[in-house]
């Protein structure tokens, strides 16, 4: 009995830590990202729901308006998913605007980022608090 | 082979930006679910998606699990002339697949 306390109460404590984890992820992740380049705001435009009805299908676009140099890639992070890591979207010279739009999976209330990294080595940054009603399905 | 859906314009502008729709029928099994046995369902997504215009990239896509089932991509391209656009795109078993969709400069 004690033992399996034991085991519930590591179980909680891991499922814990690991919830807390991805928003350090996120930030080893940006910082491995962006190096010693200068994260700004703006330029880059994170566009999403602010009330998620269902997570999961949440109807995303990012986009860079006016690069003053093309854009390299967007990079999009969910601080409160298991895995944070949501797509990397890197433009090629046939890309008309850097802009993509999908539909992601959303498992909690939480904060999505999205980074985006110029040619000239700048990097942009937008993020977006959305409150998630019916999260998507892990269980 | 899984079903492809791919919208785009029948005729464009040279030199002028237009929209490509794509909607791939793929369950983007996340691999984080659990099945009525407890047993962990393996991962099963489409983790790479290119689109390319004659040969030139138009969009590079690493997807995630965090990617929605039957997975939807809306991006903008641009041409100068007439071609062909092919959208490939691999899962996690390495099985590559690629839908050509032709484009209309006029």
């Amino acid at each position: 009995m004690i033992a399996r306390r034991r085991f519930v109460l590591l179980a909680s404590c891991a499922a814990a830590s690991r919830a807390d984890a991805t928003v350090a992820e996120v930030g080893a992740l940006i910082q491995a990202l962006v190096g010693d380049a200068p994260l700004k705001e703006g330029l880059i435009h994170l566009d999403l729901p602010v009330m998620v009805e269902n997570g999961n299908s949440v109807s995303m676009t990012v986009s860079v308006t006016n690069p003053p140099a093309p854009v390299e890639a967007i990079h999009v992070f969910a601080e409160g998913n298991p895995l944070p890591q949501v797509g990397v979207f890197q433009f090629g010279p046939r890309s008309g605007a850097a802009r993509v739009s999908t539909r992601m999976r959303l498992a909690t209330s939480q904060t999505v980022i999205a980074i985006a990294r110029l040619r000239d080595g700048s990097c942009w940054r937008d993020s977006v608090d959305l409150l998630v009603t019916l999260a998507a399905c892990i269980e | 082979m899984v079903r492809v859906l791919i919208n785009v314009p029948k005729q464009v502008r040279s030199g002028e930006a237009f929209e490509v729709k794509v909607l791939i029928s793929h369950p983007m099994e996340s691999g984080q679910r659990r099945d009525s046995q407890g047993q962990a369902i393996p991962r099963d997504i489409i983790n790479h998606f290119v689109c390319t215009l004659d040969g030139e990239t138009v969009l590079d896509a690493a997807l995630f699990p965090a990617i929605a089932a039957n997975p939807f991509l809306s991006f903008s391209v641009v041409a100068e002339k007439s071609g062909t656009l092919a959208l490939t795109f691999t899962d996690d078993q390495g099985v590559t697949q690629t839908e050509m969709a032709a484009i209309n400069v006029v």
